[in-house]
C-alpha cells in the first residue's frame, strides 16, 4: 500500500514541480544576489603519514587551553561537567599520570612532573580501536588518519575497551543540549555513538591545518613523518621524543617533543 | 476436530486489522506535497543531477557523499549534468540552496511517510538550516 | 509437543505471571533507557563495560556448560545422562538468548546493530562471538528439541541430528573461548591481557553450570515426578569439583605471575581488587567473599560424605555460583576497567534501573527455561510412567 501511495506521489509532486518551476520564470530575478554554489577546486592537503609533534618545552596551559577550546567549539563538543560523562577531543592531563608506566621519580618527572600536557587521539599506525571494530565504523585513512564514521557506529564501546590511551569518548546522552553555541558548519553527534579527535580530517581536506595547531603558536608541529623533507621529519631526527606506550606497539603518532 | 467457521471468520478480522491503515485513509483526502524551491534554488534552476534523479534518487546521492568525504577524504564532487564541482556536504551545499527544509524537503518526507530526511535521523546530528 | 507449557498447576502460573511482571517493566525501563541514553547505567568513559557485558560473559559460560552433559553421554556413553542431555541443551538456549538480550540492551545505537552483519569485519572478535552464538543456538535447539521428539515417540535420533549434537560438543568450548577473547587480546588492559583467560573461563563455566543443573535438578524434584537420579547428581557434582579445583589453580596462577614479576601495569588492577589501591578498597570484601566462596565450596564437593549430604551439596552449588557470578559476573569488568589508562581509580556500581534492566532479561531467560523445562519434563515423564 506505501508503494502504491509513493508511486502516485512522485507523479503528482513532478507536475507540481513543473508548476513551480514554471511560477519562478515569471519572477524578477536579480543576478547580483546569486551565489553559485559550485566551487574552486579544494587543495586537499595530502600525505604518506600525517603525525604530530607537541613541544613540551614550548607549550604552556594558556596555549592548550585555547586549543581544547577552538577544537571543542569548532567540532561542537559538548560541555558535559560530569567528568565520567564527558566527550572530550583534546584535553590536558598531568604528565605523571599521561607517562605513568613504572614509577618516575627522577628525571623527566621532577622535570614535568606538575606541568599538565595536552592528551588526543594517538592516530596510531597499529590502531587496536580499529582492529576491534565489529562493523569498521573506525577506521584507518590511507594518510594513517584513525576516523570514526558517525553513521556506522552502533555504540559497542568495544574500541573503548581497546584503547589504551583512553582516547575515546561515547555519548552517553543526547549532546546537544550541551553545546553552547553550535558551530553550524560541522555536525554534532547524537547520544549513543563514540568519538573522538580526527586530525581535523574535514579541515585537511578543504586545505587547512587542524584547528589545533592553528591555535598552537608554533608549539605544535604538524605534518607528513613519511616525506624526508618534511619540518616534522627534521625536528623528530634530531630531537628526543616520547611516544605515550610505545611498548603496546600501538605505533602512535603523537609525539612528546622534551 | 477443527472449527472451520471460526478459523475463516478470525482470518476475515485479522486481514481487517491488517488493512487498517488503509480503510482509515478512505475518504480523506490527502494535500499532495508541492515542495517549494527557496529563492537561491530558483536562480540556480538546476540541482545536481537532473530533477527527476534527484527525486527518485537524491537519499542514494546523500549516501554517496557522506561516504566519499567520510571514508575516502573526498570533499568534491564534478557533476557531469551541469558541469559544476561541489563541497560534498549536507549543511553547507543541499541546505544552503534548499534552505528551507520545511517547505522543501518536509514537505514531501510528511506525505511519504519517510523518517530518514526529516526526522529523526540526519537531523540529530546535522544542524538543520536556520529558517 | 509445545501444548505441554499451555497446562500446568497454579504455582507454574503463577511463577510465569511473576516472571511476565518484571519482564513488563524491566521493559519500559530499557524504553526509558533508549530515550535517555545509557546515562542511566552507572558506566562512564573509565568503567565503559558494566553488569550487561559481565552478565553477557557470565551467561556465555552457561550455556557453554551444557557440555558437561551432552560430553559424558555421548563420547563416554555415561547412560545416567541421556535422561538429562535435554536439560543441558534447554539451558543453553535459555542462556544464549539471555547473552544476545544483554549484547543488545548495551548497545548505543540498538536500531543499528544489523551494521555487524550488513559490513561483516572478521578483524574482530565481536563479530565471530555473534557468529558462534547464534550457531550454537540454533544447535542447541535445535538438537534439544529433536531428541525430545524422537525419544517422546520412542524411535533413535537420526543420523543428523546426532551429528548436530557432535558439532554441538567442540562448539561449547568454542563460544567461551570466543568470548574470552574479546577480552585478552587488549593491549592496554592488563587484567586482561592474559593467556590463561580462556581456560579460566571455561573452569569457571564447567563449575558453575553443573552447580546450577543441579540446584535445578532439585527443583524439579520437588514440583514434579521426574527425578534425575542420584548417580546424575554426583557425577554433576563431580565435575564441578574438578572445574572448580581448576578455577581456583588458574587464579593461583595469575596470581603468581602477577605479584612476582610485579609489573605494575598487571598487578594494579590485582592489588585493586585484593587489598585495594590507593585508598580505595570498595571491591576488597566482594573479591574475598568471591575466594572464601569458592574455597569452602571445594571442601564441601571434595570430601564424598558432605558431596553426599543433601543439604551440603545444595550449599556448595550456591557458593559455587555466587563465587563464580562475582568473579565474572561483576568483578571482570571492574578489574579491567580500574584503574583507567592515567591511574586513576573510579568506582563503578550498577544503577537501580540498569539493575532493574538486568534482572528483567534474566526474568526473559528463567522465563524460556521454565517453559522449556515444563515441555521435557511432561515429556519425559510420558515416556518413562
Ligand atoms: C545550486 C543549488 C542546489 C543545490 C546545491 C542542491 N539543489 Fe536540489 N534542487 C535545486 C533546484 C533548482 C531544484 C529544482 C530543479 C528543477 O525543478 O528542475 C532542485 C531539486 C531537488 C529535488 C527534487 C525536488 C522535486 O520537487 O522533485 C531534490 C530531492 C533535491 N533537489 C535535493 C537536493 C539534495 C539532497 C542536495 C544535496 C546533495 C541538493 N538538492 C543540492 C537546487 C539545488
Ligand atoms: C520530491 C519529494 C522529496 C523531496 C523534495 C525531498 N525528498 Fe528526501 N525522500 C523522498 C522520498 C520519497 C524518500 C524515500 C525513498 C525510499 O525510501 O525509497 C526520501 C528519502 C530521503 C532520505 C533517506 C531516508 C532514509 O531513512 O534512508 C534522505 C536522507 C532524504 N530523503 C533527504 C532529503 C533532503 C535532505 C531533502 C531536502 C534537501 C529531501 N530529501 C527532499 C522524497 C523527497
Ligand atoms: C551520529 C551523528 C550523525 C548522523 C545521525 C548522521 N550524520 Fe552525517 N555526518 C556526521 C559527522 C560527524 C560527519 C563528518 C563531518 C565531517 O567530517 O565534515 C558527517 C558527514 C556527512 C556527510 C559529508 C560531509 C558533510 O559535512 O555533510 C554527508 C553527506 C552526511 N553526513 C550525510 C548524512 C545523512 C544523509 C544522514 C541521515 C541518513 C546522516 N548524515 C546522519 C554525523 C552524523
Amino acid at each position: 500500500m506505501d508503494k502504491i501511495d509513493r508511486r502516485l506521489f512522485l507523479k503528482i509532486a513532478s507536475l507540481s514541480i513543473l508548476g513551480v518551476t514554471a511560477g519562478s520564470l515569471l519572477e524578477v530575478v536579480n543576478p547580483k544576489d546569486f551565489k553559485d554554489n559550485s566551487i574552486e577546486p579544494l587543495t586537499k592537503l595530502k600525505a604518506k603519514r600525517w603525525a604530530m609533534a607537541i613541544d613540551l618545552t614550548a607549550i604552556n596551559e594558556a596555549i592548550i587551553n585555547n586549543c581544547i577550546n577552538k577544537c571543542h567549539v569548532t567540532h561542537n563538543v559538548p560541555n558535559l561537567r560530569d567528568k565520567q560523562h564527558e566527550v572530550k577531543w583534546i584535553w590536558q592531563e598531568k604528565y605523571s599520570a599521561v607517562f605513568n608506566e613504572g614509577d618516575n621519580d627522577f628525571n623527566l618527572t621532577t622535570l614535568y612532573k606538575n606541568k599538565n600536557i595536552p592528551v588526543l587521539c594517538n592516530q596510531c599506525d597499529n590502531p587496536p580501536c580499529v582492529r576491534v571494530c565489529p562493523t569498521k565504523a573506525t577506521f584507518s585513512r590511507d594518510d594513517g588518519i584513525v576516523v570514526m564514521d558517525m553513521h556506522r557506529c552502533i555504540g559497542c564501546r568495544f574500541c573503548m575497551a581497546a584503547c589504551p590511551y583512553g582516547s575515546r569518548s561515547f555519548n552517553w546522552t543526547d549532546p546537544r543540549p550541551y553545546i553552547d553555541k553550535i558551530n553550524e558548519e560541522y555536525p554534532t553527534r547524537e547520544k549513543g555513538v563514540v568519538e573522538k579527535c580526527d586530525f581535523c580530517m574535514e579541515r585537511l581536506d578543504r586545505g587547512e591545518l587542524p584547528i589545533c595547531v592553528e591555535e598552537s603558536k608554533n608549539t605544535i608541529i604538524f605534518g607528513d613523518i613519511g616525506n624526508k623533507n618534511s619540518e616534522i621529519y627534521n625536528i623528530l631526527s634530531r630531537r628526543t621524543f616520547l611516544r605515550r606506550k610505545e611498548h603496546l606497539g600501538t605505533r602512535p603518532q603523537i609525539f612528546y617533543l622534551i | 476436530m477443527y472449527d472451520k467457521g471460526k478459523i475463516i471468520a478470525g482470518l476475515i478480522i485479522g486481514m481487517l486489522i491488517i488493512m487498517l491503515p488503509f480503510w482509515l485513509n478512505i475518504g480523506k483526502t490527502r494535500k499532495l506535497p508541492d515542495p517549494k524551491l527557496s529563492e537561491k534554488a530558483k536562480l540556480a534552476e538546476k540541482c545536481i543531477l537532473p530533477t527527476d534523479e534527484m527525486r527518485s534518487a537524491h537519499q542514494v546521492l546523500l549516501v554517496e557523499w557522506r561516504d566519499l568525504a567520510v571514508r575516502d577524504g573526498e570533499r568534491l564532487y564534478y557533476s557531469e549534468y551541469n558541469q559544476k564541482k561541489y563541497e560534498i556536504s549536507l549543511e553547507n551545499t543541499c541546505m544552503d540552496c534548499h534552505s528551507n527544509k520545511k517547505e522543501f524537503c518536509d514537505e514531501c518526507h510528511n506525505f511519504a511517510g519517510v523518517t530518514g530526511g526529516s526526522s529523526p535521523t540526519c537531523w540529530n546530528c546535522h544542524n538543520e538550516p536556520k529558517e | 509437543m509445545f501444548e505441554k507449557a499451555l497446562v500446568g498447576n497454579k504455582k507454574y502460573f503463577t511463577l510465569i505471571a511473576i516472571l511476565l511482571t518484571i519482564i513488563l517493566i524491566s521493559f519500559f525501563v530499557y524504553i526509558y533507557q533508549l530515550k535517555n541514553g545509557l546515562i542511566i547505567t552507572g558506566m562512564g568513559r573509565d568503567v565503559s563495560w558494566g553488569l550487561y557485558i559481565s552478565q553477557f560473559t557470565y551467561l556465555v559460560g552457561v550455556a557453554a556448560a551444557a557440555l558437561m552433559v551432552v560430553l559424558p553421554c555421548y563420547l563416554h556413553n555415561y547412560k545416567q545422562f541421556a535422561r538429562i542431555t535435554v536439560l543441558g541443551e534447554f539451558m543453553a538456549v535459555s542462556a544464549v538468548i539471555m547473552c544476545m538480550l544483554f549484547i543488545f540492551i548495551d548497545l548505543g545505537r540498538p536500531d543499528r546493530v544489523l551494521n555487524v552483519l550488513l559490513h561483516p569485519t572478521p578483524n574482530s572478535v565481536m563479530f565471530w562471538d555473534m557468529v558462534v552464538l547464534s550457531v550454537y543456538l540454533l544447535l542447541n535447539i535445535v538438537t534439544g528439541w529433536m531428541v525430545l521428539q524422537y525419544e517422546r515417540n520412542e524411535v533413535k535420533p537420526p543420523l543428523w541430528v546426532r551429528t548436530l549434537i557432535y558439532i554441538a560438543i567442540p562448539w561449547a568450548p568454542l563460544i567461551h573461548t570466543v568470548t574470552a577473547f574479546l577480552y585478552a587480546g587488549l593491549p592496554g588492559r592488563g587484567y586482561w591481557l592474559t593467556a590463561i583467560m580462556a581456560p579460566r573461563f571455561l573452569a569457571s563455566a564447567f563449575c558453575a553450570g553443573p552447580a546450577l543443573l543441579i540446584l535445578l535438578a532439585f527443583i524439579i524434584k520437588r514440583t514434579s515426578k521426574f527425578d534425575v537420579g542420584n548417580d546424575s547428581i554426583q557425577m554433576l557434582a563431580k565435575i564441578a569439583t574438578y572445574a572448580l579445583i581448576a578455577n581456583v589453580f588458574f587464579l593461583f596462577c595469575e596470581l603468581f605471575t602477577v605479584l612476582y614479576s610485579q609489573i605494575p601495569e598487571h598487578l594494579d588492577h590485582f592489588k585493586f581488587l585484593i587489598i585495594g589501591l590507593e585508598g580505595q578498597f570498595q571491591y576488597v570484601p566482594l573479591t574475598w567473599v568471591s575466594i572464601i566462596f569458592m574455597l569452602v565450596a571445594i571442601i564441601l564437593l571434595i570430601v564424598p560424605k558432605y558431596r553426599k549430604t543433601k543439604v551440603l551439596l545444595i550449599t556448595a552449588c550456591f557458593l559455587t555460583l555466587v563465587g563464580t557470578w562475582i568473579d565474572k559476573g561483576l568483578l571482570l569488568m571492574v578489574g579491567g576497567f580500574v584503574p583507567n589508562p592515567f591511574g586513576e581509580i573510579i568506582i563503578y556500581w550498577p544503577t537501580f534501573f540498569e539493575s532493574i534492566i538486568t534482572m528483567g532479561v534474566w526474568s526473559f531467560g528463567v522465563l524460556i527455561l521454565v517453559i522449556l523445562y515444563k515441555i521435557a519434563i511432561a515429556v519425559r515423564c510420558e515416556i518413562e510412567l
